[in-house]
């Protein structure tokens, strides 16, 4: 029961002060925030815990001086300046970390943003038009399994260059994923939706603009979320074999030079950035699909 | 004699492979302007197959719908469809719904600010300018429909066709929505065609009731005038013999004379 507070609501009927005295008093912030405080634990903890475990067996099983892999402490002891300094530039080969993972997100950023213009549109056609779906898919399908690498000799003499050449491996691993997921949206636009767009005689623009386009986006962000993983698997591999300044070709310099602790500190940063990657695409999508969900 | 909208000889044959089904056989039908007309039968009569062939989203196989003088054979917003499901874009506001259709019938003609104006006035038609603002999502059935209604009437058409409207509300939102076409119809004067299953519905908003018989190679089996005056209060109307009689006759004809036969 809700009344409204007045003064002679409160000397009318002793409840009501009685609410009134406990709403003054303060709850301590412990007792006040506790569920909050809780909630955090029981989310960061469990990982502390586990990584913490694994360090620990890792220390143990790899201690002795002579073992083949480094323990954490050798690799804390012999790289710490590769975690501490991200940053550092000692000349055109000596470079952080951080400058050789950005090196690596420009060319993906690239690969990657030619492939989802190109999906999304490729994808959309293929979902709308019946016969391009006949007649292509197939081909998607078998394409898609191809790795990533075995396409860097081809895109090598196309190109002639390891650089583009690079960029051109990322976009077909990336591509593929996306073109199926945009189709897939696109032919699951429900017949409601046509109906609307041909009762209001929308064009071939509009129609993609406001019935496809916001329609297809769960499953375009979808496909753009498993892209973006490919192509971050696909740029250190082929880093490896093109060289340059990125994270991958690190991975490879450093195992020429038997710099062990250097390859486990990058697989850190590798790991690290694709993770973040993901949750970029997945709140991306979260912002733009936001209630877009068909009720 | 030429009416406002005459269905000539449609028929409409459905292929699936190599088998053929005849849906509708030999419609004819002819709506005056300012009329109200139900087409009521049993379910899969093809009563939806015909109000989408006059929407242009099927084309008959023969025969022909005749809009003003004209042959309609793509659908068009001067046949506005209010669709069962509401069929409204969940991704857009109530506001946006109704101002997408504004947009696309008045954008040559009317500047922004009048078709903002047009928009609300829509909404107030339909008394929804308090959730103009709120997604199909976070408004009730009742609501949406009436939101898919101002969309509908937002583009001016001269035909409204309205499919199975109220089916898939309850009793009580169903009257008062039956209520606010009824004054609406009366207030725009509009030319209506709609699709229902329910006899009181039928005999309570239209001036004619078409009544189809069973599917397949389904047609019109007889059309009642239902000589009610207007404006019509449903419970008045409970006890009015003209009233009684007509909804005796309907029931006879889909109960007596063309019950329902179960799928085989």
């Amino acid at each position: 029961m809700t009344m409204p507070l007045t003064k002679n609501a409160i000397s009318a009927s002793p409840l009501d002060d009685a609410d009134e005295i406990f709403r003054r008093h303060r709850t301590p912030l412990a007792v006040k925030y506790r569920t909050q405080i809780r909630a955090f634990f029981a989310a960061t903890l469990p990982p502390i815990i586990t990584c913490a475990v694994i360090l620990l067996v890792w220390q143990i099983i790899c201690a002795r001086p002579n073992s083949a892999l480094p323990s954490p402490a050798r690799i804390w002891t012999e790289a710490n300046d590769l975690i501490l300094h991200p940053f550092f530039v000692n000349g055109p080969q000596d470079i952080g970390l951080g400058w050789r993972v950005l090196t690596s997100l420009q060319r993906v950023a690239v690969g990657f943003g030619l492939a989802s213009v190109a999906g999304v549109i490729v994808g959309a056609f293929v979902g709308q038009a019946q016969w391009a779906a006949r007649g292509l898919d197939p081909i998607f399908q078998v394409l898609r399994t191809v790795p990533p690498l075995a396409w860097l000799p081809i895109s090598l003499a196309a190109f002639g260059d390891s650089r583009p050449s690079a960029i051109f491996v990322i976009f077909i691993t990336a591509i593929w994923p996306i073109i199926i997921n945009t189709s897939v949206g696109v032919r699951n636009i429900p017949q409601d939706y046509r109906n609307v767009a041909a009762v209001l005689r929308l064009n071939a623009l509009e129609f993609f603009y406001c019935i496809v386009a916001p329609s297809a986006a769960p499953y375009i962000f979808t496909g753009l979320r498993i892209g973006v993983g490919l192509s971050w698997l696909a740029i250190v591999a082929a880093e490896m074999l093109t060289g340059g300044v990125g994270i991958g070709f690190f991975i490879w310099d450093a195992w020429n030079s038997s710099r062990l602790p250097d390859i486990f500190v990058a697989l850190l940063y590798i790991g690290l950035t694709g993770f973040f990657l993901d949750r970029l695409i997945g709140f991306i999508g979260a912002l733009v699909t936001g209630g877009a969900q068909p009720n | 004699m030429s009416s406002f909208l005459k269905i000539e000889n449609v028929d409409k044959i459905f292929t699936h492979g190599s088998a053929t089904t005849k849906v509708l056989e030999n419609i004819n039908l002819r709506v005056e302007k300012g009329q109200f007309v139900s087409i009521i039968g049993h379910s899969g009569c093809g009563k939806s197959t015909l109000l989408n062939i006059v929407a242009g989203l099927l084309t008959a196989t023969s025969g022909g719908v005749i809009l003003e003088e004209r042959e309609v054979n793509e659908p068009g917003p001067d046949r506005a469809v209010v669709f069962q499901n509401h069929s409204l874009l969940p991704w857009l506001s109530s506001y946006d719904n109704v101002r997408l259709a504004v947009n696309k019938v008045f954008r040559k003609t009317e500047t922004r600010v009048k078709r903002h104006e047009r928009t609300m006035r829509m909404l107030d038609l339909v008394q929804m300018t308090h959730a103009k603002d709120k997604r199909p999502g976070e408004i009730s059935g009742g609501m949406k429909q009436r939101v898919g209604i101002a969309r509908a009437l937002a583009m001016e058409p001269k035909v409204l066709l309205l499919d199975e409207p109220f089916g898939a509300l309850d009793a009580l939102t169903r009257a008062h929505l039956q209520d606010q076409v009824m004054a609406l119809q009366a207030k725009l004067g509009a030319t209506v065609i709609m699709i229902t299953h329910d006899v009181d519905e039928a005999v309570l908003l239209s001036d004619r009731i078409v009544m189809m018989t069973n599917g397949p190679r389904a047609t019109i089996g007889e059309v009642l005038p239902v000589p009610l005056p207007r404006p019509r209060d449903r419970i008045q109307l409970a006890v009015d013999p003209i009233y009684l009689e007509c909804r005796r006759r309907v029931l006879q004809f889909l109960y007596e004379r063309h019950s329902y036969i179960e799928a085989a």
